[in-house]
């Protein structure tokens, strides 16, 4: 192989390439070899760097200097100033990448991790998930230890009720009261179930919490083993999660062999021993009973309430059934006691809350803060706002049982009944942000069909109620809404709430009403104006030309796939709306801005 | 496991490896390897620290993984413990970064600021 000093490195990924990067590589190539540099420097096409806005990247080894946005005409300067004479561009440099003095070289002094405080991720991204040394270096089943040892199994459930640890599924039951019902149920067999079912669109907590530290569930759920009489326990965690699978089965193993799963762990006469069961992906299996029945091998579907779980739950024995966040706080709050956990949060709510923070944000990632923090500082100062200056519009947090929290709303502490008051709810902790480019009603109906989907069938209001909801949401986002669509919609979500079986049908029509609720004007704009305000929704979108801007340059009507687009050279052009299809190619091409879209 | 003295003789054991404070000895390189990590490409980020640590010699130096750090659009990302330092956090890493890091932060104590993560913020 040839060895080469420098390696020049062009980003020929989808976005990279459509802002012209193949371009770029033929003239390095050229230039390179024109200054007789081909023996050793190599021009590498490699995939996409991930930061495609800034595209097209160059980045030049072994400096690692970083190059955005070049252009054809800055091909020169970059082969002799900095290959020939290894001087580097800095003006051509990524504006990001230019040192400064005193420069942040560590994570923790980031914004985005300073203002965290992390309980249920303490380990992740600390610690290597596949060594159990690791884990326990970290003090890690030393809260089983003291519970076996020191105390007695109601003194544990004391503690976690007097830390007001609630259900980080979404729900937000009281984990110590859930714990006190199977305690004072009485059987022969008990389980502990973990719900790692993760589900949400756009939701990865539990995955990231199995991944990263997958001991942590393994010693909580043998000490909730231990408070509620129980020696058996399930993770049910969905198929799609195969790293977190791995992770999870080879915690297992090394817990039973190092005896703190299995019979007589550490010496103490207390036996518990831990089995995965696999999902299917059925986004109803996360609901609890559904969840058991699946474990039990049957068809995922709920059953009625009561009987509670906590009374007959996996195969009509007493369960406890907890979520993997909940399960992943319980070791810490052991070790450092009840008090400590509930001087974070809120009044009501306590701790810290993980969340999975997606959509149009610049810091896609996990977050884990206090309750109590204001959606204004998750947004703004820990996930750096909106990407390219837009204008933030609504977060959407609780996946599909949840709602949208408008701007006017940035500044409501996040805890689980303050998010109930505006609408919204907890949910497992994806928070999926919008910008004014994303309407509101095409989100409403995004939900719904997911819903819709995932509706196992069992109860009428969700399997029928939910599909003529998403069938007004789908006519009024094609323009065919009718007067009166609203008011149908609020009485099919009414009675859906009030009816349906189970936790996925009651919460199905949250998306619908808080965006009705903050956002009632777009859904009349796309009833009775035929408009959608964002621009998205396709079938009531006209695209023209504005003939002031328009130059006649004829670009427009060289793009349109349909031909749709006529006009002279040097006279305004316009589009024929009948046979536009929408696709924005001309408005992307156009120089002048004359093209316009409403 | 017999007795919760062994589970501290693990602890013990095990202790100064994990030590993340600046008076730990031994050089520990920790990649991110949570499924963001792992579909951003740490996987051979991993193999070229272990292979350039081996082909650079250089002595009491662990790579090692773990679950998601958190900024998962700066994956792959991997921070580096050095003695006497405090832990340095690269961002965006691919292979062909490695041999840097190995030798002017690992070798030479000097850490590559463009690649950390203050550079990318």
């Amino acid at each position: 192989m040839d060895l080469f000093r420098s390696q020049v490195l062009i980003c020929g990924g989808t976005g990279c390439t459509s802002s012209g990067s193949p371009e770029l590589i033929r003239l390095f190539e050229e230039k390179i070899k024109e200054a007789g540099l081909e023996k050793e420097v190599k021009v590498v096409r490699t995939g996409c760097f991930g930061l495609c806005e800034m595209g097209p990247i160059v980045i030049v080894y072994p400096e690692g200097a970083f190059y955005s946005h070049i252009k054809a005409e800055n091909v020169e300067e970059i082969v002799n100033e900095h290959l020939l004479k290894g001087r580097i561009v800095r003006h051509l440099l990524c504006r990001e990448a230019v040192e400064e003095e005193g420069a942040t070289r560590s994570l923790d002094e980031v914004d985005f991790y300073r203002k965290q405080k992390r309980v249920a991720l303490r380990n992740c991204g600390v610690i290597d998930p596949e060594r159990i040394d690791e884990y326990i270096a970290f003090d890690g089943y030393k809260a089983l230890a003291k519970v076996l040892t020191e105390m007695k199994p109601q003194e544990v459930i004391d503690v976690i009720k007097a830390s007001g640890l609630r259900g980080r599924g979404g729900a937000g039951f009281p984990t110590g009261m859930k714990w006190q019902f199977a305690a004072n149920s009485v059987d022969d067999q008990k389980y502990v179930c973990c719900n790692a079912d993760e589900g949400d669109p756009g939701a990865f907590m539990d995955r990231s919490v199995l991944e990263g530290d997958p001991n942590a569930v393994i010693e909580a759920m043998a000490i909730a083993g231990y408070a509620i009489g129980a020696t058996q326990g399930y993770v049910y965690v969905r198929a799609e999660y195969p790293i977190a699978v791995k992770r999870l089965q080879i915690a297992i193993n090394q817990a039973r062999e190092y005896g703190l799963l299995g019979n007589d762990i550490m010496g103490t006469g207390f036996s518990f021993d831990l089995d995965i069961r696999l999902g299917a992906g059925a986004f109803v299996c996360g609901e609890e009973t559904a969840l058991m029945q699946s474990i039990e091998g049957k068809r995922g579907e709920p059953r009625p309430r009561p009987p509670f779980p906590a009374v007959k739950g996996l195969f009509d024995k007493p369960t406890i059934l907890n979520n993997v966040e909940t399960y992943a706080n319980i070791p810490q709050i052991i070790l450092k006691g009840a008090d400590w956990f509930a001087s974070m949060g809120t009044e009501k709510s306590k701790g810290t809350k993980v969340f999975a923070l997606g959509g149009k944000i610049k810091n896609t990632g996990l977050v884990e803060i206090p309750m109590g923090t204001t959606l204004r500082e998750i947004i703004y100062d820990i996930g750096g706002g909106c990407p390219g200056g837009k204008k933030f519009k609504a977060a959407q947090t609780g996946g599909p049982s949840g709602g949208c929290i408008p701007a006017s709303l940035l500044d409501t502490p996040i805890d689980y009944d303050n998010l109930i008051a505006i609408g919204s709810m907890m949910g497992s902790g994806g928070m999926i942000v919008m910008d004014e480019d994303n309407c509101m009603v095409d989100i409403a109906r995004f939900f719904l069909d997911f819903t819709v989907d995932e509706s196992c069938g069992k109860c009428p209001p969700c399997r029928i109620g939910t599909r003529r909801m998403l069938e007004i949401l789908e006519r009024i986002t094609e323009g065919k809404g009718e007067d009166g669509d609203i008011e149908k919609l609020e009485t099919l979500a009414k009675n859906i709430k009030a009816s349906a079986l189970c936790g996925l049908g009651q919460t199905a029509p949250n998306p619908v009403l808080s965006t009705l609720r903050y956002f009632r004007d777009e859904y009349e704009a796309h009833i009775y104006e035929k408009r959608c305000p964002a621009g998205h929704c396709k079938k009531l979108l006209k695209y023209t030309i504005d003939p002031s801007l328009c130059k006649g340059c004829s670009l427009c009507s060289k793009v349109c796939p349909v031909g749709a687009i006529s006009g002279e050279i040097k006279k305004p052009f316009v589009i024929d709306s009948s046979k536009c299809i929408k696709c924005g190619a001309c408005q992307e091409k156009c120089r002048f801005n004359a093209i316009v879209r409403k | 496991m017999k007795s919760i003295k062994d589970l501290e003789a693990i602890r013990q054991r095990t202790l100064e490896e994990v030590n993340l404070r600046n008076d730990r000895h031994g050089i520990r390189v920790v990649v991110g390897m949570g499924t963001c990590g792992i579909s951003a490409g740490a996987r051979p980020v991993m193999m070229e620290f272990v292979e350039e640590i081996k082909r650079r010699g250089v002595q009491d130096a662990m790579v090692t993984q773990t679950g998601c750090i958190g900024v998962c659009r700066l994956e792959p990302m991997v921070e580096v413990y050095m003695p006497g330092q405090e832990k340095v956090t690269y961002v965006l890493m691919t292979p062909e970064k490695v041999a840097r890091v190995v030798g002017e932060h690992l070798i030479n104590g000097n850490p590559v600021t463009e690649y950390t993560i203050g550079a990318a913020e």
